[in-house]
């Protein structure tokens, strides 16, 4: 940090300076100045929250993409599918046994195995070959595509949220103060609370377990430097494979969880996709950190770019994309190689 | 390997034009989205071809009929290109489709293209299709997607009194559309609109919108459709909300009401309208929805015909009876046979339809409400009908060309309002 | 470097003969692409190969940027695009509303001036990132573009597009006419081609694919790299604009959805299954393409198959194209070509 500071005075000042902005305006009740300009404290504070909450969504997503990569450079553009085929399995048992926590087992166990499947018979083939990756990994999630369509047809599903997470909750954010003194509170809808801490957990789950464990100290060794691991008589294999099935549960896991806050249908697969591409280029290949930045940048520009320019909002993610890919390509948290 | 290449030869082969049977079969082609997000409404399109055939045995004019389906992917490029091998490399007669609004403009102009074909639109419900520089060879025997509006803005305010509204409904022509023949009919009957939201297509994630909704209105109008409706109602659901609502046509159409999960719940007892009600106790519809159900196994239809089905299968009707009036000649740039498209009166499963100059139908409106089953599923219950709906939402031509096209800050409710 | 012109060709075929080998062929391809109309049907004619032409203009261009540049760039089609749009915008078109009606010696070199400018443009963001980044930046931006068109109705028409945005009447020909326009599109293909070998044999293409064989090494000797893989794009994006003026013609209207996210993929897909090493490889692969999104669903029918899954069909072949064979159709024909030519012992290269 203190070397960010000293290389970049100006950058750091100013994001320093953006933050504490930022934190005034979600702490502070508003005057009415800020609420002529930018509309009603409520509306601001939803914007920011949902984004952050959308973020932890596409962090849960596009984590398991950034492992992939940064492990095994291994291009995965059937990750969406895996997030769509996760959602679709998740319903079929949250109807049939009535049990939404059910779900996140199960799926991971199967989206999982067909991530073994996947870097058994895909990648471990074309290992280095990035653009032929590309390629046949469209042309899966394509044909996973048309499948999926076939089994589940076109309609929407919508998995059951459990009774705990259902309807809002007050939040300790002050909106408004009303005239006779008493404060106005946020309500906010609970699983999407839920969700961020689950993300949360998840994040910390995995930076532990990278950073303090041996199948971490292993994972690490890989992503610096590949070659040198397997000429160590490391089961490098192994670990590409376990890998490669957590990251491939997880994009299912994700899938259960879209699913219940949003909702499963033809083309989820394409938008978790970009979502995820987007999120790890800009936060940085192969970075949980970076993942994690990258899907709250993302959260944050689609739901504030909503609410304040709703006409051009989809286009903004892009835009961030681009801009990052071409000013500072190994991304925002990415090492330079 | 070989034999599906032979037999893709011999497909082509048969496909070619001229062949010596062409004098005796009538061979029309169906333009139909059967990718993506309308790939179900496509095959039940087909099926409301199929199930008009099979009523005449798949004869007309004394002529048999074969039909040659083209599948597109509702991008007007492809029902173009669709449409050009139906007829040029297929040799069909004419063409009923397409499916969606702007496939309609695309086709529109190309079958200017061909005069001596003719086009009977299957359900794209752009008001562009047929109001602006319409096609002397394109034919429309279903209402237009602001026609679809016509009916529900006075029910709302005359038997709901909800006065002032908010609505939140897709960024694009179909939801502009929609919203105009809804707006239109709301302010006249002294309606207010309080604020829009236009939501881009897929932009699945409403939270930022449903926080930005005024809480001093009477009810919401959602503009919506499939998935994008069903994640905003589920969104509503968990943000706690709760405001009367209006749906626009596809806010509550069959693939909306079909969906798996809760969140379309929220609908129930929702006003809507369209071109269709699916419980319209009139004797031509029951027994319509009967054959429906006869004619294809549960499983692999919706539960009653979508708006897909019912207007592939208007359009069908249409031709049937055009060839009949006919005997089945389409001789001299079929001429005849587009004069009587033009001019008959036509019996249908919705009721007595009829075009106007442009070639447009005018016919009936549904106003429905969104109604919950014993068993738990949801369908659309008929309150109101409006009959002889014409394409200016009952406004001279000159009032509604005034009006302008449909777009994001159309029509303006305060003059419709004053005008009144 | 001295058969620079067929890119990278595998290492068993001589030079030499395999030049010498081809004009026999090529000759025969050219009679018959010119006596085509003499027997082929309007729609043969307009439709399969007219679009078999701009489709594979325009992969042609990513063609030649991936094959002699080593820059897989997504953004072809949406400079195509662009130039679509523009003749729609400054020329005349049904919308009128949008459309300035400008002649087309104006409004024509202006959308390639524009598209061309752009796709440049791109080139300088995308060459800053290598590999699997470019893809995403030039994807990234191909998304922007598709959603801004979507959303932006002052100059683009939003979800409507243009309509009837047709060729000028020049010489008195009407170029949508079938046969004028197969002509039309065939001799902007047989340009295209022609100036895509041409650059590829000078200097500059020459110096591009030593940048991309090894860019330290070429910058080592004097040549800016950075600047010859601009340029790439700048060519590659005029090739593309052609391609996509013809395409909006084509279709007499363009809305966003023709350079959307799958048509941008098509693209891509058309390019690799034809094969990137040779230039004739993206028109082998457009017609592919255009034989099979004609005509799959007559196959499944033909078949007894539901017509509505012709898209897992479309899939399984790409994906059996690209997993078997990372060169494409053409990749298999030389494959296949080489090892009829090396039946030789490979010990003492006699004939076995």
């Amino acid at each position: 940090m203190a070397a960010l500071a000293r290389a970049n005075p100006i950058v750091v000042l100013l994001a320093g300076l953006l933050v504490a902005a930022l934190l005034w305006l979600i702490i502070a009740p508003w005057p009415p100045g800020v609420t002529g300009v930018m509309g009603p404290k409520r509306v601001f504070l939803a914007a920011i929250l949902s984004g952050i909450t959308l973020g932890a969504l596409y962090f849960l997503v596009a984590s398991g993409f950034t492992l992939i990569f940064g492990l095994m450079r291994n291009v995965n553009l059937a990750h969406g599918s895996l997030y769509l085929l996760g959602g679709y399995i998740g319903f079929e048992v949250a109807d049939r046994t009535g049990s939404w926590l059910l779900a996140f087992p199960v799926v991971f166990i199967i989206v999982a195995a067909l991530g073994v499947v996947l870097q058994y018979v895909v990648f471990r083939r074309m290992e280095g070959e990035e653009l032929r990756q590309t390629l046949v990994t469209i042309g899966l999630s394509i044909v996973i595509a048309d499948l999926l369509l076939w089994i589940w047809g076109g309609k929407s599903y919508q998995i059951l949220t459990p009774d705990f997470l259902s309807g809002p909750m007050d939040l300790p954010l002050i909106t408004a103060v009303r005239s006779d003194g008493a404060a106005v509170y946020l309500r906010y809808p609970r699983v999407r609370i839920w969700i961020l801490i689950a993300a949360v957990v998840v994040g910390v789950a995995m930076w532990l377990v990278i950073n303090r464990t041996r199948i971490g100290m292993l994972i690490r060794a890989g992503v610096d430097d590949r070659e040198m691991l397997a000429a160590s008589g490391l089961p490098i294999q192994l670990v590409f494979v376990l890998v490669f099935a957590f990251g491939a549960g997880l994009a299912g896991v994700g899938g259960i969880v879209g699913g219940t806050f949003q909702s499963i249908s033809p083309g989820e697969d394409t938008r978790f996709l970009l979502a995820s591409l987007v999120v790890v280029i800009v936060g940085g290949m192969g970075s949980i950190p970076g993942a994690a930045l990258g899907a709250l940048i993302i959260g944050l520009a689609e739901q504030i770019g909503l609410v304040y320019a709703p006409t051009y909002s989809v286009v903004f993610t892009f835009l961030i994309m681009a801009a990052v890919l071409a000013f500072r390509p190994q991304g925002l948290l990415g090492a330079r190689r | 390997m070989r034999r599906s290449f032979l037999a893709a030869a011999a497909a082509i082969a048969l496909a070619m034009p001229g062949a010596a049977l062409a004098q005796e079969t009538i061979k029309i082609g169906i333009l139909v989205a059967l990718e993506g997000a309308f790939s179900e409404g496509g095959r039940d399109g087909v099926r409301g071809v199929e199930l008009a055939l099979r009523q005449v045995n798949n004869t007309a004019g004394g002529r048999r009929i074969e039909t040659i389906v083209a599948p597109t992917d509702t991008r007007p490029d492809t029902a173009v290109r669709q449409a050009r091998k139906l007829i040029e490399q297929d040799g069909v007669d004419f063409v009923i489709g397409p499916l969606s609004g702007s496939e309609g403009i695309a086709i529109r102009d190309y079958a200017k293209t061909v005069p001596d074909k003719t086009f009977i639109n299957g359900s794209s419900g752009a008001l562009e299709t047929t109001w602006v520089d319409p096609a002397p060879n394109f034919f429309r025997f279903h209402t237009d997607g602001a026609q679809w509006g016509v009916g529900l803005g006075q029910y709302v305010v005359e038997q709901k009194r909800w006065r002032r509204i908010a609505t939140v409904s897709a960024d694009y022509s179909f939801g502009y559309t929609n919203f105009l023949g809804f707006a239109v009919d709301f302010c006249r009957a002294g309606g207010d609109i309080v604020r829009r939201f236009w939501v881009p297509l897929g932009a699945s994630d409403y939270a930022g919108v449903i926080a930005q909704l005024p809480d001093d209105v009477d009810a919401i109008y959602l503009g919506l459709g499939g998935t994008d409706a069903i994640n905003f109602l589920n969104q509503y659901a968990q943000a706690g909300a709760q405001m009367n609502f209006i749906g626009g046509t596809i806010m509550a159409d069959q693939t909306v009401l079909t969906s798996r999960g809760r969140a379309k719940d929220l609908l129930i007892g929702t006003p809507t309208s369209g071109m269709i009600s699916d419980e319209n106790p009139d004797a031509a519809w029951t027994a319509y929805v009967a054959a429906y159900r006869g004619a294809f196994p549960e499983g692999q239809r919706f539960p009653s015909p979508t708006i897909f089905a019912t207007g592939y299968h208007i359009a069908t009707l249409a031709a049937i009876k055009a060839l009949n009036d006919v005997s089945g000649d389409l001789s001299g740039g079929q001429r005849r046979f587009q004069q009587a498209l033009a001019t008959m009166e036509l019996d249908t499963p919705l009721g007595k339809i009829k075009l106007d100059q442009n070639r447009q139908a005018i016919g009936p409106v549904f106003v429905n409400e969104v109604t919950a089953r014993a068993d738990g599923s949801l369908f659309n219950r008929m309150v109101k009908r409006a009959d002889n709906v014409t394409q200016t939402l009952g406004l001279t031509p000159e009032q509604f060309r005034a009006l302008g096209l449909p777009s994001r800050d159309n029509p303006d409710c305060a003059r419709l309002r004053a005008g009144r | 470097m001295a058969v620079a012109g067929e890119a990278r060709l595998p290492a068993g075929s001589a030079s030499g003969g395999w030049l010498a080998r081809v004009p026999p062929a090529l000759w025969v391809l050219a009679l018959l692409a010119l006596l085509m109309p003499a027997f082929a049907n309007n729609f043969i004619l307009f439709q399969v190969f007219g679009w078999t032409f701009i489709l594979g203009m325009i992969a042609l261009s990513l063609m030649f940027l991936a094959g002699y540049g080593g820059m897989v760039s997504l953004i072809q089609m949406t400079v195509a695009g662009l130039a679509g749009y523009l003749v729609a915008i400054l020329g005349p078109s049904g919308t009128e509303q949008v459309s300035l009606g400008l002649p087309w010696w104006i409004n024509i070199p202006a959308a390639v001036l524009i598209a061309t400018f752009f796709g440049t443009l791109v080139g300088a963001l995308a060459v800053r990132t290598e590999g699997i980044y470019t893809i995403m930046i030039t994807l990234a931006i191909a998304a922007a573009f598709f959603y801004f068109t979507r959303q932006n109705y002052t100059i683009f028409n939003g979800y409507s597009g243009f309509s009837l945005v047709v060729p000028p009447q020049l010489f008195g020909i009407d170029w949508r006419q079938p046969v004028a326009f197969y002509y039309l599109t065939l001799g902007c293909a047989l340009l295209s081609y022609a100036a895509v070998v041409y650059v590829a044999r000078s200097p500059f293409g020459l110096a591009l694919q030593g940048v991309r064989d090894n860019a330290r090494r070429m910058a080592a000797l004097g040549y800016n790299v950075v600047w010859h893989r601009i340029l790439a794009y700048g060519f590659a994006a005029v090739i593309a604009s052609f391609g996509g003026i013809l395409l909006v013609w084509q279709n007499a209207q363009i809305a966003p959805g023709t350079a959307g996210l799958p048509a941008v993929i098509d693209i891509l897909v058309i390019a690799v299954v034809g094969g990137l090493r040779h230039p004739v490889g993206p028109f082998i692969g457009a017609f592919i393409y255009v034989l099979l999104s004609s005509f799959a669903p007559d196959i499944l029918q033909a078949l007894g198959l539901a017509p509505d899954r012709f898209k897992l069909i479309v899939g399984i072949g790409f994906l059996a194209v690209v997993y078997f064979s990372p060169d494409g159709v053409l990749g298999l024909w030389e494959r296949a070509m080489a090892r009829r030519r090396n039946r030789t012992d490979p010990l003492t290269g006699l004939p076995r």
